[in-house]
């Protein structure tokens, strides 16, 4: 048990210490504008992550979800500014296309019984080359600005906070009450541990399974307006390398790759390790190869911590 | 070569397999000589603009153009499979951007054994010679360009730079990089080393590899340690636009310079608004141009191209400035790649 709670709160104390140790490197490191900062970097990859929790914690995996989100801003710009949509109609528009794209997802993994992670490459692919095509590899700019609003920040005791920091946040929330306080939360683990006996015990196991992917998808909607926000542009190069790193922050915030057990706060924990590094790093002036080679070690550590606790 | 962000997806070869299905299918009898051109990506702009131009070319000079591209940057293996079928359709000559320099050779080595004429467009192959030309842009020029530019407005004021690279050990990124530094008159490395020079005066050295998102991220990082940077300088137009936005989320994009590289329509249009300070133009159309032209050369007198052709890289600015020279953003805008 004590092991388990280490797994836990394992992550926390190596953002607490990697923290400590730039506060003492730099004394930029530790002011409210630098970790108002670092929360922005993290919002796109952060609210991904909410979905590739809730998909591993299936026992499954989403490659997706960082394609999915590409398509979603570039829907969602195309709409607005080509075609002359009500902005939140727009967002509506493409929101609902990365939650058609979960649900298509889900339903191959569901109907057509295919391991996730094949259902999901394929559907990476096939997200890349429609976004590509739609867009004909153009980046969209001059975005009306209930777009980008997201991206505007309110002052709180003097400090910036964006407000996709804040709804990043504020989903976390949701998540974290979805997962412990309701009965379909308590399936999603039941089913990441065993899928025959939560389908013998009575849950809906396929109608289950169809809503957390639809659930990535939407946080890929989400995440594409975040991402629009933040850059002021829809751009059909973004989201190329989200998957793995939502799978980075998801593992390292002590989620088990083998599903059932793990929580969501996790893996914000492990997005902003990754946040942490890249900004601390620069502000010692250490070269950005270092930041991937500390984010290849601490991936090896969580998994093996991960191992370990369930050994005992 | 625009870079674009670095994709990990697995090789696609279908663009390359439906190559001898369309030879296949046009009609027999018209002995129209078939020349091949293979691109890292079919849908990156700057190669759809080297498509469209060596189409055109084509069809002027009486060919079939067949074009082939990998799926991604990358993606050896769709091209090794593109050049084989390009043979098996009867191509007389070859232009190729290799999207692995050194993993391309052998198949460019069969192809020349089959007597078939390979130019390299754009990207050179690792050795220079496994193609018989070379018709790219001097990225290092290029470089120097933007630096001569950088250094002649900052004038006396100190420099504290930023560079916003592409990937450790990527010739272009490495090419452009300490071309600049050499054009701003700092110690550099020479043209063919494969390593980022760092002299002092580079505060914040960071890989923002061509990514539009990652560079506004590497650049607000940059900020925070040295929030007195006034000269930017981004590997590429989309990088080199983060830098943009998050110098004007800190308040900061008046005084500071930002210079790149490309001349895309986006980046052009951004030298109009202000949002980049310089860029150094590069022709992908005259690249393939002069590709089918030497293809044809070879087709009709078996004499071949050889050596390194130097397609050209201009410098645009807004304002220009004494003894740099430059081409106003206006005329840059008729000459610029992509959607304007």
């Amino acid at each position: 048990m004590i092991v388990r709670r280490l797994a836990f709160a394992g992550p926390l104390v190596a953002l607490l210490l990697a923290c400590t140790f730039f506060a003492l490197q730099s004394p930029r490191f530790l002011t409210g504008a630098n970790l108002s900062l670092v929360l922005q970097q993290v919002m796109v990859v952060g609210v991904l992550a909410i979905g590739q929790t809730l998909v591993i914690l299936t026992g499954g995996i989403d490659l997706a979800c960082g394609m999915i989100m590409a398509l979603g801003s570039i829907t969602m710009s195309l709409l607005a500014v080509k075609h002359g949509w009500h902005p939140a109609v727009a967002i509506a528009g493409g929101m609902g296309v990365t939650t058609l794209a979960g649900m298509v997802n889900g339903l191959l993994v569901t109907r057509i019984k295919l391991p996730p992670f094949i259902v999901t490459l394929g559907t990476m692919n096939i997200a890349f080359a429609v976004t590509q095509l739609v867009s004909r590899a153009q980046t969209f700019t001059d975005l009306p600005p209930l777009l980008t609003c997201l991206g505007h920040s309110v002052r709180v005791a003097n400090t910036p906070i964006a407000y996709g920091a804040l709804a990043m946040l504020l989903l976390y929330g949701f998540a974290f009450v979805l997962l412990r306080e309701t009965a379909a939360g308590r399936h999603v683990y039941a089913v990441g541990n065993n899928l025959e006996s939560a389908r013998l015990a009575g849950i809906n196991t396929n109608r289950l399974l169809l809503s957390v992917y639809m659930l990535s998808g939407l946080c890929a909607g989400v995440a594409a307006l975040l991402s629009i926000a933040r850059t002021g542009v829809g751009d059909p190069q973004s989201g190329q390398t989200e998957n793995l790193d939502t799978v980075t922050a998801v593992v390292l915030g002590g989620t088990s790759l083998f599903g059932g057990r793990g929580l969501v706060v996790g893996s914000l924990v492990g997005a902003l390790i990754v946040g942490v590094f890249r900004n601390g790093l620069t502000l010692m002036g250490v070269s950005s190869v270092y930041q991937i080679l500390v984010t290849g070690v601490l991936v090896i550590l969580a998994v093996a911590t991960d191992q370990w606790s369930r050994k005992s | 070569m625009r870079i674009p962000a670095l994709l990990r997806l697995p090789p696609r070869r279908l663009l390359a397999l439906a190559i001898p299905w369309f030879v296949a299918c046009s009609p027999k009898g018209d002995e129209k000589p078939v020349i091949g051109l293979i691109t890292k990506t079919a849908s990156n702009p700057f190669f759809v603009k080297m498509k469209e131009g060596a189409e055109q070319a084509a069809a002027a000079q009486g060919a079939t153009l067949i074009a082939a591209a990998g799926r991604s940057d990358g993606d050896n293996a769709g091209q090794v499979t593109a050049i084989e079928n390009l043979m098996a359709a009867g191509a007389k000559a070859i232009l190729i951007s290799a999207s692995d320099s050194k993993a391309i050779v052998p198949a460019i080595n069969k192809a020349r054994d089959a007597g078939i004429l390979v130019i390299a467009l754009d990207s050179p192959t690792d050795p220079v010679d496994a193609t018989d030309a070379l018709f790219a842009t001097d990225n290092y020029k290029a470089g120097q360009l933007i630096g001569q530019y950088a250094k002649a407005r900052l004038g006396a004021t100190p420099a504290k730079i930023a560079t916003l690279d592409l990937i450790p050990g990527h010739p272009t990124g490495a090419q452009r990089h300490n071309g600049f530094l050499s054009g701003f008159g700092l110690p550099s490395y020479e043209k063919t080393r494969n390593e980022l020079a760092q002299p002092p005066e580079v505060v914040c050295m960071t890989d923002a590899m061509g990514d539009q998102a990652k560079g506004q991220t590497a650049m607000e990082n940059c900020l925070q340690a040295h929030p007195d940077i006034n000269v930017v300088y981004a590997v590429n137009e989309p990088s080199a636009a983060g830098a943009f936005n998050a110098l004007k989320n800190a308040g900061k994009e008046k005084g500071v310079l930002i210079v790149s590289v490309d001349g895309s329509c986006r980046g052009v249009q951004n030298v109009v608004y202000g949002a980049l300070t310089a860029t150094a133009q590069q022709y992908p159309l005259r690249m393939a141009e002069l590709g089918v032209e030497a293809a044809m050369t070879f087709i009709k007198t078996a004499t071949k191209a050889s050596g390194y052709v130097d397609t050209g890289v201009q410098l645009i600015a807004k304002d220009s400035v004494a003894g740099v020279a430059s081409l106003g953003a206006e005329k840059a805008l008729g000459l610029c790649w992509g959607d304007k």
